[in-house]
């Protein structure tokens, strides 16, 4: 090869290596901050506050990251809106709590089953794929919004028949006593236990926030991992021809509902994985952990995070996470103590006509939060972090349209 | 005929069938429960004609129009409140008030939801599709909170005004309150079909829902006749909300969101930016859903009412009445 030409092709492979970069630089910053946080986190609020309960906040908002890793496949990549994605996991929270619980033992088939955590990981996940498979197939042949509404459909039917087959699920009074996952006794050495040297306290699961939160990081990176191959795979590139142009996909040769099928099934098989690991943590599955909320808002945690870009879903979904399950509950209690400390306490007091400036607050919170979801919309419509794709997309529009409405006035 | 279609005209014919049995096996049970699912299905149809009405325009599934429903009942009974009414009879002062209020409601919800249209959705006009949902996510829950915020958590009393002439004709019984419900509910989808077919606003609306850009070439003013079906379908919110109150006597704050769900299944029941569609929808869905409960078991409602709208997409996508929406 001569100079020069080498000199070319080199230098356009620099310009595509540093186009690449600037794509991918911002979430690699993203990625990083967040495997810091993950490892500091702990470490830093069992030191601080001499609990765990910190700790296993954070694992309960690792299910809305995973959930919204999940539902970002179906509507960030393939452009399909599903609200009904809290039915999966449900299928996929049930699945788990009937085969690894003394639930079965009081059903008519009079015998308890108690599979292995490990295994159940993935049966459920199965389970909630070949579920959203077979809602997808009649459904997934029709356009637009009308799977938005099959897929609400379905999250209205699915809590409602957990709580109808209550012979089976225990109905609303709920699985309970649900197996603790339980370390292969290859995986338990000195370090777990109550040996000499112990790395994560007593590594067994049993009830131990700290080991719940490690197994939720793990499964996170590894859902992020194969989420991020997808995304540049072959299939991550049919879903986005789907998202953008249906009609033109179609005609490159893209089998548009297997794709779509496959965009809807992996969805789901996160959110029945996610299920599962509920079940086996919270060791309770009732019905109403499930309604049409959780699919609400997981798709919020989705859309505001930025759809289609997954270290924007992760910051999205734990931004929300924050906002609903502990800032707002906490309220209440911060307004009373500011008012404590300002010389206004006799605002607390509850008297028959006024319920307390604690109590007043608690009100307000449903104000509050739809305050913050239409204000958060308004100021970056195109969620939190956007997918740099996406965004250059959206200013692309915009500046046709200005040039259009320039040509238009020159027009006029 | 298509395989789908077939299967489509199946299953209306077993349910057909299976409710003519009843029928003939219990007469009056069976008149009874339709009475009340037509109703019921009255109501909906009022709800579910602001749903349509707005994703024809806008595409947009307006999850606060359930809520601005509820909010019809609260304002109605706060005004109500303002009245010397009697509660036992029906006095001239209750005339007067029901005239009174009854427009002044829809009137007030007419104006809410425009200004709900100004602040959450006019700025995302341009913006992905999926922001202007999350607003109405967010408007949703705004609205239940001003009404919990309002009236607290527990159920309102919604002041019992109408007269309570009841009969029974060959052991069905049914009272004045129950032809107040469908008369008005019929009166009004007739004035919005005549305002939409027979009015300039109208032409503008049914123009800028079939094509926005094409419309705003031949001179619509696109913001105006959105803020317009905006205002429109509040109005029939509105009255939803008071004949709700009037009729079961008792609202709370999150009554809008599973009558709004409903409400939208029976506007995509009838063909989702239809607005025959929605009118006929509601009244179906208000008798499937009568029917199941009293046949099949209230609990079992929900999973007839989703699975039906699911069987209907499936076999018939353009819905009931089959005419197509035009894709965008």
């Amino acid at each position: 090869m001569s100079a020069p030409r080498r000199a070319a092709a080199s230098r356009s492979f620099l310009s595509r290596l540093s186009l690449r970069e600037r794509i991918r630089d911002r979430d690699q910053a993203v990625y990083g901050i967040l495997i810091i946080a993950a490892i500091v986190f702990p470490l830093a609020t069992i030191y601080a506050t001499d609990g765990t309960a910190l700790v296993s906040q954070a694992t309960r908002a690792g299910y809305f990251v995973l959930l919204a890793i999940g539902l970002n496949v179906v509507v960030g990549f393939a452009g399909l809106l599903d609200l009904g994605y809290a039915a999966f996991f449900a299928i996929g929270a049930y699945t788990y709590a009937l085969l690894a619980s003394p639930q079965l033992a009081s059903s008519p088939a009079h015998h308890a089953v108690h599979l292995p955590f490990w295994l159940m990981l993935f049966v459920a996940m199965f389970v909630a794929a070949g579920a959203g498979a077979i809602l997808g197939f009649p459904t997934l042949r029709l356009r637009g919004d009308y799977l938005a509404i099959v897929t609400l459909g379905f999250g209205e039917i699915v809590p409602q028949l957990f709580y109808n087959f209550d012979q089976w699920t225990g109905g609303i009074n709920a699985v309970g006593i649900i197996d603790q996952p339980v370390l292969p006794a290859w995986i338990q050495g000195p370090w777990s236990g109550d040996g000499p040297i112990q790395v994560v306290r007593n590594f067994n699961f049993g009830g131990d926030p700290v080991a719940f939160y490690v197994l939720i990081c793990i499964l996170i990176a590894a859902a992020v991992i194969l989420v991020s191959n997808l995304y540049r795979s072959r299939l991550g590139r049919a879903w986005m021809a789907i998202r953008e142009d249906e009609v033109a996909a179609a005609a490159m040769g893209i089998n548009t509902v297997t794709t779509k099928l496959l965009a809807f099934g992996i969805g789901a098989s996160f959110s029945g994985f996610a299920g599962a690991y509920y079940a086996a943590d919270v060791s309770l599955v009732s019905p109403d952990n499930f309604l049409f909320i959780v699919s609400i808002t997981v798709l919020v945690m989705v859309v505001l995070g930025g759809m289609g870009n997954i270290s924007g879903v992760i910051i999205g979904a734990l931004v929300l996470y924050y906002v609903v399950f502990s800032l707002l509950p906490s309220l209440p209690g911060a307004v009373e103590s500011l008012a404590n400390s300002i010389g206004l306490g006799s605002l607390n007091v509850r008297t028959t006509e006024w319920p307390g400036l604690g109590g007043e607050t608690q009100r307000l919170t449903f104000i509050i939060y739809g305050a913050i979801l239409v204000a958060m919309m308004l100021l970056r419509p195109q969620g939190l972090l956007p997918s740099r794709i996406r965004e250059q997309e959206l200013k692309h529009a915009a500046v046709q349209e200005e040039e259009a409405a320039v040509e238009m006035e020159h027009a006029t | 005929m298509s395989l789908p279609d077939f299967g489509f005209y199946v299953l209306c014919a077993t349910a057909v069938v299976l409710l003519a049995a009843q029928a003939v096996i219990h007469p009056t049970e069976f008149v009874q429960v339709f009475i009340f699912g037509l109703t019921q299905g009255s109501i909906y149809a009022l709800v579910a004609l602001g749903y349509t009405m707005v994703y024809g325009i806008i595409e947009l599934i307006n999850f606060a129009h359930g809520d601005v429903f509820t909010l019809g009942a609260y304002v109605g009974s706060g005004i109500l409140g303002f009245f010397a009414i009697s509660e036992s009879g029906f006095t001239t002062v209750n005339l007067i008030a029901l005239l009174l209020v009854f427009p002044a409601v829809m009137l007030i919800m007419g104006g809410i939801n425009v200004a709900i249209e100004r602040v959450a959705y006019r700025p995302l006009r341009n913006a992905p599709r999926l922001a202007p949902l999350i607003t109405a996510i967010g408007m949703s829950f705004f609205l239940e909170g001003v009404m919990f915020l309002w009236r607290g958590p527990a159920t309102v009393h919604f002041p019992d005004i109408l007269p309570k002439t009841a009969t029974t004709i060959a052991g069905v019984f049914f009272g004045f309150k129950d032809i107040f419900v469908v008369v008005v509910a019929a009166i009004l989808v007739a004035l919005l079909a005549v305002f939409i077919n027979r009015t300039k606003l109208g032409k503008a609306m049914r123009a800028t829902a079939q094509d926005r850009d094409a419309a705003q070439l031949m001179g619509i003013d696109i913001n105006r006749t959105i803020a317009a079906t905006f205002f429109i379908g509040a109005l029939l919110a509105g009255a939803g909300g008071m004949i709700w109150g009037l009729y079961y006597n008792t609202v709370y704050y999150q009554l809008g969101f599973r009558s709004g769900l409903i409400a939208f299944t029976a506007a995509v029941f009838g063909g989702i930016g239809n607005i025959p569609g929605a009118a006929v929808g509601g009244l179906v869905i208000g008798l499937i859903a009568a029917f199941s409960d009293s046949y099949i078991g209230s609990k079992w409602t929900q999973v007839v009412v989703f699975g039906i709208l699911i069987g209907v997409l499936v076999f018939r996508p353009t819905g009931l009445l089959g005419m197509r929406v035009p894709e965008k």
